[in-house]
């Protein structure tokens, strides 16, 4: 190659990264695939953490649940951790999915900073979460009746977020919302 | 009227830099000696009326004017003074007025502490920052405006800041962090100014090298504020998250870093000269491009800013404009022979090169980890985030590759070095650290490898260091001699290489040695972690000026002696129901004690407690602070002073060469 023309390599290299910066105005890191929205859940067929019997889709007919997606190296888990054993106190359902994690390690956060699922799934090779499109733990799914996903929300749940927002939402899917976790008033 | 008053003083501010990024240079250009003379004032007046601006958005906020937007959305009426000041810049607004009003301070000092500088090349690096400031100044008029009313519809009362952002360390970490960010725009211009002259010389790089060095320094001090506060603010214990937001910062940094060894070489031997102007483009694009990723929305981070898609575009394009043009005149202008001046493998230059190599392939891995989850959605594959274990598994043995050639740098020679001379000069050293670092691990009971690993790196470094300030001090007649001597320079190369000692070390004890609880704890309950016992002794709830809080006080013993009393505390922000934690921690040289609230379990007044035991963790900061004041200690090198009087009285002379 000629001299001069190596010069021109770092103009190209951020061209080429320009367009991509360029694409990525366009694209909202927390919009989520909706595909699964209205879908039923996937199937699976994993084990539970708290006694390692085998658990698939039926776990979430017949009542609306919360499907929580955690693990021990996720910080904004911790964040939410109390959030959500305020929601099961108030008599939300809320299935945990501990994702890529260590059991152990698991079993120790649960027993340390309470338990708010009502069942924990295993999935330690992120096949579930593969399934659900799962970009990031916590992730929490809003599952009606009948399995079906009718809801995704990607982030911590607070008491804000599940007032002006969540509350709502699993009202409209078919859920009993306690009254202290209703809505905030007008 | 202050808020208008602000608004009119930063468009005159635009059109003072649209004339300083335009006049001089077209002086340069025609030779015209009148319109070059004009960027040094024109350069003060954008300082003026940026300052004033300035000014008239802090004076909204400490009145708590809730007519203009920002205060309403980012202050309220109870928060404490010094808070309704920084609130300025905790916003995307007035922080973007905080980086225009730092371009301006840094485009003032550089008219005027380089008036011994040919008016020709300070005409063209006033253009050049003239330039960046026309690109910010209408980045926040046009799309981000600080002064924008909200008339009708003013608020009783604003909705507060942000509690995280409430703490003494947010105060100075922005204007930090911008300095060091914004203070590289420097030593681009002088680049740019240097290739649009066509002359790259050994001046070019002994003019732009004190500015570098300040710049990087305050970096320094930034990056280290900004992970200090993560580590007791955000209640988790943490200092380093690898969030995109923190490696934006870090990228200029690693960039910077190389640049600094880089102008050494140029500076003294003439070499890598289009390498070291590429080197300056890049780490002031990173600083761009970090802009653009915090405020544009690109990517997911706990520290980004209110996006919009147009704030978006207008960096990029304003980023397309500065850094393609600069790369395109650079790819036109900079040599592209290879300098005559020949090294030997074994001499400085190899292990300058070695640093600028390790630090550049740094720097492109933070890179590509950052951007990994934009370029996989671009390409439609998908949803990535990237986390700490990729950074942790690239840069950890990059470092690890790098101490060994920083330990032989300051000890040899330019041009050509022998292995036979490094043996005599380092052998000792050499079989010191591996004893001591081999060793002292044992002390701490467990006998960690990394730890032994660390020591022996930071202990070679160390060691050869004091060996060779050793020999320099001796060579000398008398002590004060010799101390007169030593050029600031070296002292600062040796504070700073020391301080990245302290901060290996530091680093590899704290993740190796840290011993963390998460318990649920009651009134009168105690628990020991690493000898200390920590006994839960009161509870007690009371009222801050703008929160409420529960405290809980702990009484930490060891070996039945009181070592210090802590009292974390859980606030609830009164204007914005937020929940904070505060951690109480006592620090030490050599550990941190941490104690953090979680939430209260039951019903019976048991909290969820977590304690931290951090060895060595405030080493990691304090070799930063070596760093930054090694940085700063540079710059009061003679040669940069006599340069400048030698140049006084010489200016006519040298003037008239640089314009025939």
């Amino acid at each position: 190659m000629a001299p001069r023309l190596k010069l021109f390599l770092p103009l190209i290299l951020f061209a080429v990264l320009a367009l991509f910066l360029f694409r990525g105005l366009s694209l909202d890191p927390r919009a989520m695939p909706s595909a699964l929205i209205d879908k039923p859940f996937p199937v699976f067929s994993l084990p539970a953490l708290e006694s390692g019997e085998t658990l698939d889709r039926s776990l979430l007919l017949g009542k609306v649940s919360l499907v929580n997606i955690w693990a021990t190296w996720c910080i904004s888990c911790r964040v939410e951790h109390p959030y959500l054993n305020q929601l099961t106190e108030a008599g939300i359902h809320i299935v945990g999915v501990n994702y890529k994690d260590d059991d152990a390690a698991a079993q120790r956060w649960l027993a340390d900073l309470g338990n708010p699922y009502s069942v924990n799934i295993v999935d330690a090779d992120g096949n579930l979460g593969l399934d659900l499109g799962v970009y990031g733990a916590p992730e929490t799914y809003f599952v009606d009746a009948e399995g079906v996903i009718r809801y995704r929300h990607v982030g911590v749940i607070d008491e804000r977020v599940w007032r002006s927002k969540l509350a709502a939402i699993y009202a409209e899917i078919g859920g009993e919302l306690p009254p202290a976790l209703a809505e905030a008033g007008p | 009227m202050i808020p208008e008053f602000g608004h009119f003083a930063l468009i005159i501010a635009l059109c003072l830099a649209v004339l300083l990024a335009t006049v001089p240079l077209w002086g340069a250009w025609r030779r015209n000696t009148g319109a070059m003379a004009l960027a040094p004032g024109l350069a003060m007046g954008l300082l003026v009326f940026t300052g004033i601006a300035f000014v008239c958005l802090t004076t909204a906020f400490l009145q708590d004017d809730f007519s203009v937007e920002v205060v309403a959305n980012n202050s309220n009426s109870l928060l404490p003074p010094i808070y309704k000041f920084s609130a300025v810049w905790g916003n995307h607004e007035g922080s973007l007025l905080l980086w225009v009003l730092i371009l301006a301070v840094w485009t003032a000092a550089v008219a005027l502490f380089s008036r011994e500088l040919p008016l020709l090349v300070l005409s063209r690096v006033l253009a050049v920052m003239g330039f960046v400031a026309v690109g910010f100044l209408s980045f926040s008029l046009l799309t981000s405006n600080p002064f924008a009313r909200l008339i009708p519809g003013t608020p009783a009362d604003g909705q507060d800041l942000n509690p995280l952002l409430q703490d003494p360390g947010l105060i100075i970490h922005p204007p930090l962090l911008y300095m060091g960010y914004v203070g590289f725009s420097v030593a681009f211009a002088f680049a740019i100014a240097a290739l649009l002259g066509g002359r790259l010389d050994a001046s070019w790089a002994r003019w732009s090298r004190p500015w570098t060095n300040i710049a990087w320094a305050f970096l320094t001090l930034g990056i280290m504020l900004g992970s200090w506060w993560a580590y007791y603010e955000l209640g988790w214990g943490g200092w380093w998250f690898w969030d995109p937001v923190e490696n934006a910062s870090f990228m200029p940094w690693l960039a910077g870093t190389a640049l600094l060894h880089s102008l050494a070489v140029t500076e003294k031997r003439g070499l890598f000269k289009s390498w070291t102007v590429l080197l300056a483009i890049f780490a002031f694009s990173l600083s761009l491009l970090g802009t653009f990723l915090v405020r544009s929305g690109v990517l997911t981070s706990v520290h980004a800013f209110a996006t919009d898609p147009a704030r978006g575009l207008f960096i990029l394009v304003f980023l397309a404009i500065v850094v393609g043009g600069s790369l395109t005149l650079y790819a036109l202008r900079a040599p592209a022979v290879n300098s005559r001046v020949s090294f030997a493998w074994l001499s400085r230059e190899t292990l300058l090169l070695v640093n600028n190599v390790v630090f550049l392939v740094a720097t492109l891995t933070v890179l590509f980890g950052t951007l990994f989850p934009l370029l996989m959605d671009a390409l439609g594959q998908g949803k990535y985030s990237v986390g700490p274990p990729y950074f942790n598994a690239v840069f950890v043995p990059l470092m690890a590759l790098l101490v060994p050639f920083m330990g032989l740098g300051p000890v040899s020679r330019w041009k050509r070095d022998s292995a036979q001379r490094w043996k005599a000069e380092l052998l000792l050293p050499t079989l010191a650290a591996l004893a001591c670092g081999l060793t002292l691990p044992l002390l701490h009971g467990e006998y960690n490898l990394w730890v032994a690993l660390a020591l022996v790196l930071a202990g070679w470094l160390l060691l050869g260091l004091l060996r060779d300030v050793w020999f320099r001090l001796r060579a000398a007649p008398t002590l004060a001699r010799g101390l007169r001597r030593t050029p600031a320079s070296y002292w600062g190369m040796v504070l700073a290489h020391l301080g990245f000692a302290a901060c290996v070390v530091g680093v590899v004890a704290t993740s190796q040695y840290s011993i963390e609880r998460d318990l649920k704890m009651e009134v009168g309950q105690a628990e020991t972690l690493a000898g200390y016992r920590f006994e839960f002794v009161e509870l007690a709830n009371f009222r801050g000026p703008n929160y409420l809080a529960d405290e809980a006080r702990f009484v930490v013993s060891r070996n039945g002696e009181e070592v210090a009393r802590l009292a974390p505390q859980k606030r609830r922000y009164l204007a914005s129901n937020q929940i904070m934690t505060e951690a109480a921690i006592d620090a030490g040289l050599f550990r941190d004690l941490y104690v953090a609230m979680g939430e209260p379990v039951g019903q019976g007044g048991a909290w969820a407690i977590r304690l931290h035991y951090k060895p060595m963790v405030r080493w990691m900061w304090l070799g930063a602070i070596f760093m930054a004041v090694g940085g700063f200690v540079t710059v009061m090198d003679k040669r940069y002073r006599r340069q400048r009087a030698a140049r006084a009285a010489g200016a006519g002379e040298v003037a008239h060469g640089a314009q025939a």
